[in-house]
């Protein structure tokens, strides 16, 4: 499809500008050229239209995306969020000309104080790995703060999310790997050694990217804690325990929740995100610094925190991602949010189930909210995890997430969510079933789908090798 | 139950295809001293009407001005209907980063084209598929300076948005990076050049200077990038008002490395802070060193033109602790948004811009005329600083008549007693600034 410059046409628009109310300018300088395209109004909604027929969302079908959570994205929050009390509220008016947005952001704040059991929390985080840098700068300025200038260590599991390495390092933080053992769990033995004076904390994925709850998890906050560092978990994978564990209460003393995943924002193509920070009583001193408080019938500022780690944001962060968590969590209520993690885990479960004589089930236990299993059984007929993926495309569903967990050779991760029905569920397990026959009857037909896609499978590899990141096709 | 669509027949059936009684039995993994016993301490659950009638309930409670003469780095545009229309589209914002080129073409496209812009914009070579924001975005480039540089000092200007700068300060403590301050000079508003070659060393990683600044102040640029590049250091701009690149001499003409900033003007509501998009381009040499998602054109296995995120070497989920950054989710909507206002403006963005400028101009010397004087002697693009008798006074006489007069500047620069920073957009017509003087 040709690009929105290629399509532009000298002399066309599809806007009209007001007449300035005078003429005068101090300006000395101008840009000369300014090569953007000028089409119609109808030009521009009928490209726009044609590329998004060339996407794929929730609202389109099944999107078992392991570890992205992607649930259903209720249209009352994006009505929300448009509201023009909101969407005209400016961040740097006077408090008490935004007692509707404040009272959101603390609202918001309370909910989230109930499901995690935390007692300090911010919302100023813009996703989850920026949650993840806000809690490991929080984790720096605590052992700092005690003079425990030692503490450069942070352990983080083989299984985890690349963000979460990433992270340590933006903090100066060196990153020491715990391997896992043989049924996913961290390795306790190992952990017991690797833990001493030198370690800040570990960042741990609860549940894991396994989707396995660790059985272990009181032990290893246990182990942290004797030897002065900190247990930080990653709640990418809260969506699983949700309404079953509290987080405070394993011994977690501060985590990061991605709402963009657990409270229905929408992932927007990769964004806009939503982060939140959760923290123990001894942490509360590291937040960032504006925190919004209630006093009386009123909602206010106060920024008067000297140990804090300072701002990680400007403003009052994706506000808008806040408004519509908020409105999901007001829609959940008490019942609504006991059921979120058990749904979950039921789907999840039911998939594994249903799958596990057709692919190979690395861990046969019960999983939480999603399930991971790898291509061992069709890697006998050349068939990899890469060619599965790419033959559900062909039948209208998003793939799994794949080759992650990097500790599951060819992982296919599987994460229904709880909005999906039984009947969807049963649909795609079918079509997987096919996939599976086909990857011993026909590899080659696998090898060589996507067969009805608008593009077959694109060359990552000349893409890297030769960045072509522009169009350079000019517009007039 | 809200978007839970089980019926009891189909979780019995589940249960039973699982082979357990009830769902609570799944959780056998949690120690049963943490599970929890009934419900949590939450309000009951409300049905979407009862949930409208709450949620819009909140949204009035914020007093917003029918006349907003409010800027500080969000600032308030006209939105064509049709831009939110598009964006809103459910595969658009249904959809999750494009890790499958094969159903996402049009996400990757949208975004091929969104750099596109962007490059054209500021006149640099590379870019990437957003950031969170434009101060966040400022402080990941402070650890991309030294990166590059290998040098661990970064200097920012005074009048930078005191947001960005504080957030700034605390990606550099927390990478260990020292940060200092240049002085702005007091006449012009301009960064106190003198100041900053006294402060500029072999140390030195990036210099970063906002244009326009926070007091809407336009720098020489050219000038401040020659000397900056002169000491080996990265020259940086900040742009929290998008809208001046349609006018302004475009960073990379100037000699600027790096330029970053907040793209909300770019057809997002101002929303309380976001959610906007930051942007961040650079010279080719640099490309390799940007965080963040990139997306390349490619073809696919039939020769067809295709796009496919790329340079994905330098992104966490590959190279995990040696990666250009942590970043993974992005503000890709918001760039689709932002891409296409600009596809709706198109070359009349010039237009828009001049608008602005103007009828700033033209509001700055209303106020002369009524005895408010400028502070700044420099040009301005679409805000300015001026001097009252009694700032918190009259912007609360002014809130009265429904006009957000402007941001007191005293909280923060505090020796900057009675001064009020005024942004004009296109949304003010005329009839909003005879109000404001008249309520004088």
């Amino acid at each position: 499809m040709q690009t929105i410059f290629e399509k532009s046409v000298t002399g066309r628009s599809a806007c009209q500008i007001q007449k300035p109310m005078s003429e005068e300018t101090e300006l000395k300088e101008f840009r000369l050229t300014l090569d953007l395209p000028e089409l119609s109004e109808l030009d521009i909604v009928r490209h726009y239209t044609a590329l998004s027929k060339r996407a794929f969302g929730v609202d389109d079908g099944f999107y078992p995306l392991g570890s992205c959570t992607m649930k259903y994205n209720p249209k009352i929050n994006e009505l929300a969020c448009n509201l023009e009390g909101f969407t005209q509220s400016h961040p740097l008016d006077e408090t008490e000309n935004m007692q509707g947005t404040l009272e959101v952001i603390y609202s918001t704040q309370e909910y989230l104080k109930e499901v995690t059991g935390f007692t300090g929390l911010t919302l100023e985080p813009t996703a989850g790995a920026h949650g993840e840098l806000t809690a490991l700068m929080m984790i720096k300025a605590y052992h700092l703060d005690r003079n425990d200038t030692k503490r450069k260590k942070i352990l983080i599991p083989d299984s985890a999310h690349g963000t979460n390495p990433a992270s340590a390092a933006m903090c100066g933080f060196e990153c020491i790997e715990i391997p896992s053992d043989k049924d996913g769990y961290v390795d306790l033995a190992k952990l017991s050694e690797l833990v001493n004076d030198e370690t800040a904390g570990l960042m741990l994925t609860i549940p894991n990217t396994v989707g396995l709850f660790d059985k272990n998890i009181l032990e290893i906050s246990k182990i942290l804690h004797e030897k002065g560092a900190l247990l930080y978990m990653d709640g990418a994978n809260l969506n699983a325990i949700l309404g079953i564990v509290k987080p405070a209460e394993m011994g977690v003393d501060l985590m990061h929740i991605n709402l963009h995943k657990t409270f229905s924002t929408p992932h927007g193509g990769g964004g806009p995100g939503g982060g939140f920070v959760g923290c123990v009583k001894d942490l509360e001193a590291y937040l960032p610094a504006q925190r919004v408080v209630k006093d009386g019938d009123n909602f206010k500022l106060d920024s008067n925190f000297p140990k804090s780690i300072g701002r990680v944001r400007a403003f009052f962060s994706n506000f808008g991602v806040i408004v519509r968590a908020y409105t999901y969590m007001l829609s959940l209520g008490k019942e609504g949010t006991q059921r979120i993690g058990r749904y979950a885990t039921l789907n999840a479960n039911y998939i594994r189930v249903k799958l596990s004589q057709y692919y190979n089930l690395p861990h046969k236990v019960n999983c939480m909210h999603e399930v991971v299993f790898n291509d061992e059984v069709q890697a006998q007929y050349g068939v990899s995890t890469m060619d599965i993926a790419k033959r559900l495309l062909d039948f209208k569903y998003h793939p799994p997430t794949i080759y992650f967990p990097l500790i599951v050779h060819g992982a296919l991760m599987i994460e229904p969510t709880e909005t999906e029905s039984k009947q969807t569920m049963d649909e795609f397990i079918d079509v997987m079933i096919q996939i599976a026959h086909e990857a011993k009857a026909s590899p080659q037909m696998l090898h060589d789908a996507p067969h009805t896609t608008v593009v077959k499978r694109v060359d990552a590899v000349k893409a890297a090798r030769n960045p072509v990141i522009v169009c350079n096709m000019c517009c007039s | 139950m809200p978007y839970i669509p089980h019926t009891q027949k189909e979780t019995e059936e589940m249960l039973k295809a699982i082979g357990v009684s009830k769902i609570e039995d799944l959780f056998d993994a949690v120690p049963s001293n943490l599970l929890q016993k009934g419900y949590y301490n939450l309000p009951e659950g409300l049905n979407e009407q009862k949930t409208k009638e709450k949620i819009s309930k909140i949204a009035k409670k914020n007093k917003n001005a029918e006349m907003n003469f409010l800027g500080g780095g969000m600032y308030n545009h006209y939105i064509p209907a049709h831009v939110p229309y598009l964006a809103g589209r459910g595969e658009f914002y249904t959809a999750y980063t494009p890790y499958q080129p094969e159903i996402s073409q049009g996400i990757l496209q949208s975004i091929f084209e969104y750099q596109t812009m962007i490059t054209r914009l500021t006149s640099m070579d590379a870019t990437n598929a957003s950031m969170y924001d434009g101060s966040s975005a400022t402080a990941e480039v402070c650890l991309m300076t030294a990166s590059i540089t290998g040098r661990k000092k970064v200097l920012v200007g005074r009048n930078v948005n005191p947001q960005y700068r504080e957030v700034m300060n605390t990606y550099c403590k927390a990478k260990d990076l020292e940060i200092k301050e240049i002085p702005f000079d007091m006449g012009s508003g301009e960064i106190d050049q003198e100041k900053l070659r006294q402060l500029m060393d072999e140390n030195t990683a990036g210099v970063f200077v906002q244009s326009p600044n926070f007091f809407g102040v336009v720098e020489d640029m050219k000038e401040i990038s020659s000397k900056v590049k002169a000491k080996g250091a990265i020259s940086v701009q900040i742009v929290t008002e998008a809208l001046s690149l349609g006018l302004l001499v475009p960073p990379g003409e100037n000699g600027v490395d790096i330029v970053v900033g907040e793209g909300q003007s770019f057809g997002l509501d101002v929303s309380a802070g976001g959610p906007g998009f930051g942007f961040l381009a650079t010279k080719e040499q640099y490309m390799r060193k940007l965080p963040g998602r990139i997306v390349g054109q490619s073809e696919d296995s039939d020769g067809k033109k295709a796009y496919v995120l790329t340079l994905q070497a330098r992104e966490q989920h590959i190279r995990r602790e040696k990666a250009t950054s942590n970043i993974c989710s992005n503000q890709a909507l918001c760039a689709v948004r932002g891409l296409i206002y600009l596809a709706t403006l198109g070359k009349k963005l010039k237009d828009l811009a001049m608008l602005n400028h103007k009828n700033a101009l033209y509001f700055q010397k209303l106020l002369n005329g009524k005895k408010v004087s400028r502070l700044f002697s420099s040009s301005f693009f679409n805000e300015f600083v001026v001097t009252v008798d009694n700032a918190s006074e009259i912007l609360k006489k002014l809130r009265k008549n429904s006009i957000a007069g402007g941001i007191n500047l005293e909280k923060f620069y505090p020796e900057f007693k009675d001064k009020i920073l005024i942004c004009v957009t296109e949304m003010i017509d005329k009839q909003a600034m005879e109000k404001y003087l008249g309520s004088l």
